[in-house]
Formats: structure tokens, sequence, C-alpha cells
């Protein structure tokens, strides 16, 4: 065995975890440089636990889901570092086999229901289709099937429904048809972008609680992909905040909603509107926007937009900070000492929040 | 269903009617609000030398002299049960449907019209199947392999099919293919298709690709801009993200939505070159409606033009209705709004 064959096995080991993420990149190259849209992304996850991944438009949340899927664009898309679920390789892996892995042990719910089924082709016929690549089964079943799916997630008269095209469903009712797209062949992975965005506030809350039964029932891993905090803290066990297409703090729910360490994620919470604040106080938005993926900022990349840039002497700007575990399940990239950040959330961010 | 066709049937026939009223408004009423006296209209269906008394005679025949609804109602009426055209000495009986009498010719309009109905139908129709196939699968290859050579080269052709006006086209092929070549001796001339399907198909290749080559140049542009959007939509990374195999999303989920708008486009323009293939017919001497309304153009014979415009808009609204219909087949937002 020489040495190159001898280091591949190792670093090609089997996870610990279902669903094992390692130093994930996703660059596309294009005439104005290199767009390094998810750079060096690590995370795990089990059976029956559910990862918020949160940032603001543009960190890279939706590639990495789409690169979870094998879905990104394969023609212009670099993609290095290793995706493990359930013991296969992913990356790695041909177009076709990824392909036979989609629908059945992972799958998808998008954000627009309205645009993401076909507008020719009625609900049902987009289950059974959806059903039938995966088991070999007729017509009738896969009707069948289709029918108790639709039941499933709360669509009442599914037998008459199923017959319904996309366009005659209201926009929750849409949602459910897509969940019950998604889980009709059991995935074991199911990733949720930005799955309310486009509802109702009150519809909203009635499809995260469908995903959390279904999610009990089903036992799935689910990762929900969304801009907002509050979606994830009524459905994540972790939480993954990125920036700039990687991440910047890793916690348990507790952890980031109660004693978060990166500044970013201050700023997060901090522009989160809340009932029991007084009205007249204003949200405080993270000042600036976020970095071009073509051209991420020298050091930290928040380095322009953190408020306390300044204290590091200048390794914000030149240095990276590493992803460091500070706490059990609690990681931060951040170049502040321990001591300045948990003083700086005691003293001068929690008590605006 | 059944309600949208009625509905679609209807609205035909009344587009139908208001076209009829329009055209000969066109024809007898426009020249009469220039200042055109009945005597003058009538003045185009004689002689030059004619003198005024035979002028007048033709005026109070061809009942030129009647308000203008009454005309209307006889030209309608005509096309309903038939029509007598008294010329003193001769009666002239010209049966239902009549379309008015070519008294150039000396013939009733329709029996000529329809003579040269197949000519402008087998043109027609076998260019629509070329350029459809042609055109349909050379869009939906470049959009695919957008970038690549496969696609700059079948967008080079497409410009330069588009470009190329058809007689120019046309006549390069009859020198290069029939006077060359001698691949289609026949070539100009029109062969009935019950007569001799293999002649008829021969003469046909030329003016089939040569008309085909300019429509399919545009038809690949179409589906190629239209697969590209489609490619784009949020269902299509739904069909992916369901594991349905790539071939399944381009046929299934991407081609039925690319072709809805060629659809439309294709019905327009079949129905407009029923109405007659001016340029093809003209550059291979075919015999058939184009060519008919221009001859009948140059002769001033005004029923000819008449009965040809009626007929042209015939196939359009025609065309329209089975693309309305085919759109619903396919659309079902169409269907039950």
């Amino acid at each position: 065995m020489t040495e190159k064959e001898s280091q591949e096995t190792i670093s090609v080991q089997a996870p610990k975890a279902f669903l094992e993420v390692r130093d994930l990149q996703i660059h596309f190259p294009t005439d104005d440089g290199l767009v390094k849209s998810v750079d060096g992304l690590s995370f795990g996850l089990e059976r029956g636990r559910t990862l918020g991944i949160v940032g603001e438009s543009g960190s890279g949340k939706s590639v990495t889901s789409l690169g979870l899927l094998g879905l990104h664009n394969r023609k212009n898309a670099r993609v290095s570092g290793e995706i493990w679920l359930d013991g296969q390789e992913i990356v790695g892996s041909t177009p076709d086999q990824v392909r036979r892995m989609r629908g059945r042990k992972m799958s998808m719910i998008f954000q627009d229901p309205l645009s993401s089924m076909h507008p020719f082709y009625t609900i049902g016929a987009q289950i059974i289709e959806a059903y039938r690549i995966h088991n070999d089964v007729s017509k009738q079943v896969a009707r069948k099937h289709a029918v108790e799916m639709l039941d499933r997630v709360g669509i009442p008269q599914p037998d008459k429904r199923v017959d319904d095209y996309p366009h005659q469903f209201s926009g929750g009712m849409r949602q459910r048809a897509m969940i019950a797209m998604a889980l009709s062949c059991d995935p074991e992975l199911l990733i949720a972008d930005e799955p309310t965005t486009a509802l109702d506030v009150t519809v909203q809350a009635q499809i995260l609680d469908l995903i959390r039964d279904l999610q009990k029932e089903f036992n799935s891993a689910v990762i929900i992909i969304t801009h907002d905090l509050g979606v994830v803290a009524e459905l994540s066990d972790d939480i993954l905040v990125m920036y700039g297409g990687r991440c910047v703090e890793y916690g348990a729910v507790e952890d980031i909603f109660h004693a978060p360490e990166h500044p970013y994620t201050w700023g997060l919470l901090g522009s989160m509107p809340r009932l029991d604040r007084d009205r007249t106080e204003r949200l405080l938005p993270i000042k600036g926007s976020p970095p071009s993926l073509i051209n991420v900022p020298q050091g930290c990349a928040f380095s322009p937009r953190c408020a306390f840039a300044e204290l590091n002497e200048g390794r914000s700007e030149t240095e990276r900070p590493e992803l460091r575990e500070i706490a059990p399940g609690h990681r931060v990239a951040c170049h502040l000492d321990r001591e300045d950040r948990q003083r700086l959330w005691n003293e001068e961010i929690r008590p605006k929040l | 269903m059944v309600n949208f066709l009625i509905r679609r049937v209807l609205a035909a026939i009344a587009l139908l009617i208001i076209v009829s009223m329009v055209t000969f408004a066109i024809f007898f009423l426009v020249p009469r609000l220039t200042g055109a006296s009945s005597a003058d209209l009538a003045s185009r269906y004689v002689g030059k030398t004619a003198g005024p008394q035979a002028i007048h005679e033709v005026e109070v025949r061809l009942g030129l002299d009647r308000p203008l609804v009454i005309q209307y109602w006889n030209f309608v009426k005509g096309i309903v049960i038939g029509a007598h055209y008294n010329f003193g000495p001769s009666k002239v009986y010209c049966g239902p449907p009549c379309f008015g009498y070519s008294f150039v010719n000396q013939t009733p309009v329709w029996p000529d019209l329809l003579d040269r109905m197949p000519v402008t139908l087998s043109l027609a129709g076998g260019a629509a199947i070329i350029w459809l196939v042609f055109g349909v699968t050379t869009g939906v290859v470049s959009a695919l392999k957008r970038g690549s050579p496969v696609d700059r080269a079948s967008m080079g052709i497409a410009l330069a099919g588009v470009s190329l006006p058809i007689f120019f086209t046309g006549l390069l092929s009859l020198a290069i293919f029939r006077d060359n070549l001698q691949w289609f001796p026949g070539a100009g001339t029109y062969v009935g298709l019950t007569q001799d399907p293999l002649t008829w198909a021969s003469n046909l290749v030329l003016p089939w690709v040569t008309l085909a080559f300019l429509q399919a140049a545009l038809y690949a542009r179409l589906t190629r801009a239209g697969m590209l959007e489609t490619m784009g939509e949020d269902y299509i990374r739904t069909a992916r993200a369901k594991g349905l195999p790539e071939r399944t999303v381009i046929v299934r989920h991407a081609l039925r939505a690319t072709l809805t708008p060629v659809l439309t486009i294709f019905g327009i323009d079949l129905g407009t070159l029923l109405g007659g293939a001016v340029l093809t017919e003209g550059t291979f001497s075919l015999p058939g409606l184009g060519k008919f309304a221009i001859d009948s153009i140059n002769n001033n014979d005004l029923p000819r033009v008449l009965g040809v415009v009626m007929i042209g808009a015939f196939f359009i609204v025609l065309a329209n209705l089975v693309v309305d219909v085919l759109y619903a087949v396919i659309d079902p937002r169409v269907r039950l709004s």
C-alpha cells in the first residue's frame, strides 16, 4: 500500500453520524472570479434530529442544500469535500447513483410550492410519479399511496383532491402536498429550504407543526434552511449559523439563543422582532450588507460589519478565525477572547434584545 | 371542457362574420367613403372602352346602386344558397357556396379556389411537419448543450435561415438540385397527390425544404429560448429532486411547458400559410392560393381577391380555434379558469 492510498483510507473512513458533511466546498468559476458559495463546511446530523441552517441571503445556505442532493449545476460547479449519508458518500458518486438516492434517501421541500409544482400535472400525478420511480408498483397502488399521503399531511377529501391541479390548491394546501410528495418514499433525510417563507403567518405554524409531527413519525433527519430565527427556534435541535459560505457558529438551540458568542449571531438576534420588547425601541439591524462571495473579505469575513473587530488589533482583517469548540457541542469562529465575548454579550448585547 | 369548446366555436363563427363584414367594407364601403360613385365601382367590371350606358347596366345588374347592407346581405346569401348572375343574353348560376363571380375569367370564384387549395395545403402541410420536427429538435438540443459547438452551429444556421429570403434560397435550390444535380426534375410543377403520390412528393421536396428552412430557423430560436427559460423553473428542480432520470425531466416536464408558446405561433403561422404561401408559390410557380391572390390583384379581379381574402381569414380563424383547443388540452389552467 503506497502512502497516498493509505492516506485515502484514512480520509474515507466510515462516518460516525447518519449524515456527515466534511469540509464541503462548492465553488463556481465565473468570468468575474471564483464564487465560493460554500467554503469548507462541516457538520453532522443524526436521525430524528433537526438542524437549522441560518444566514442572510447569499450566505450559501441554499447552495449547501442543493449540494447535499447533488442538484447544484454540475456543469460549472467545483465540489470537494465529503458528504456521507447512511454510509454512502455523495460527492464522489456518479450523477446516476445520486439520482437514485434523491427522493428515496433524501428529499427536499422548496420555498414556493406554486412554482415548485408542475402546473400541467395534477397533484396526484406528481406524487405518483415520485413514488413510482423508486417503487416498482402499479399506478393503482401508487395512487392509493398518494391519497394516503395527502390524508396524512392533513388535506381534506384526499381522494377527490388528488386529481386537482396545483393552482386549485391554496398556498398552505400546496405546501402540504409538496411535503406529501417529498415524504412519499419515506426518505431518511428531509431538507426544507425556507418551507414557510411564501405562506401566510397563520399557515406557517401549521406547516411547522406538520413537519415536526411527520419527523417523529418517520424518524427522519431534518435540515431546515431559513433566515427566520423564529422558525429554527420552533423546530431545531441544533443551529448552524452561516456567513460568507462558512459556518461561524454552531450549537444547540439553547446555546445559540441564550449564550451566543459570535457577533454575527448577536446581530441576527437583534434584528428579530420580539413581542416582549417596547415598541418604541428600534430593531437593531446589522449594518452593511452581506459580502460578495467572489470577494470575501480577508481575514474574518464578518469583520467589515463587526462592531468589535477593532478589539482584535488587526487580526480580524488578516487572519481567518478557525471554528473552535468552546463548550461541548458549541463551536464559534471568532478572534475575540472568550471572556470578552461573554462580557460583551451579557453587558452590551443581551440587555438591548 | 364541452362548454369551453362550444364557447370557442361560437366565438370563431362570430369572428368570421366580423371578418367578412370588414373585408366586404374594404372592397365596397371604403371606395365610397373616398368619393367613388357606384358607377366608378361598376366600371371596374367592364372593359375600358365601355360607354356610360353599359356601365350603368352593370351597376344595376350587380346591385351596386343599392344600399350597402342589401349588397352585403346578397353576398352572404350567395355563400349560403348560391346566386344567379344575369348578363342580359346569358344567365349564370353560381352554386353555393358562391363567393362571387369573376367577370375577367367568366368563372365563379369558388371552384377556382377549390382547385388551388390542394396545392397550398400540400405545400403548407408538408413544410409544417418538417419545420416543426427540425425546429423543435434543434431548439431543444441547442438549449441543452448551451454554448457548445453544436449550439453555436445550429444557431448560426438558424440565423442564416431567418435572414435569407425565400426567393433566394428557393432559386438557389432549384439551380442546384433540379438543374445541376437533376435530383428533382419535376420541381416547379404540381402533380396531384391522388394522381401520383411519388411524383407529388418528389416535386414538392424543394419547396417544402425551402419554406421549412426559414420557419424551422424561427422555431429553433423560439424553442431554444423557451427551453432555457423552462429548465430554470422551480418545478424542474423539483422533478430532479424527486430522482427522475434527466430524460424524463426534459421530455415530460420541460418540453411540455416549452411547447405551449411554440404551439400558439405554429397555429398562426400555419393558418397564414394556408391562406397562401405567396413567396414560395411564386418562386416555385406552384398554382396555389398565394399565386392565385397575386394574379387576381394584378388582373384587377376584385371578386377573386375578395374570395381569397375570405378563405385566408377562414384558415387563420380555424387554425386559432384548433390551437385554443389544444392549449386547453395541454394547460389545465386554461381549461378550468
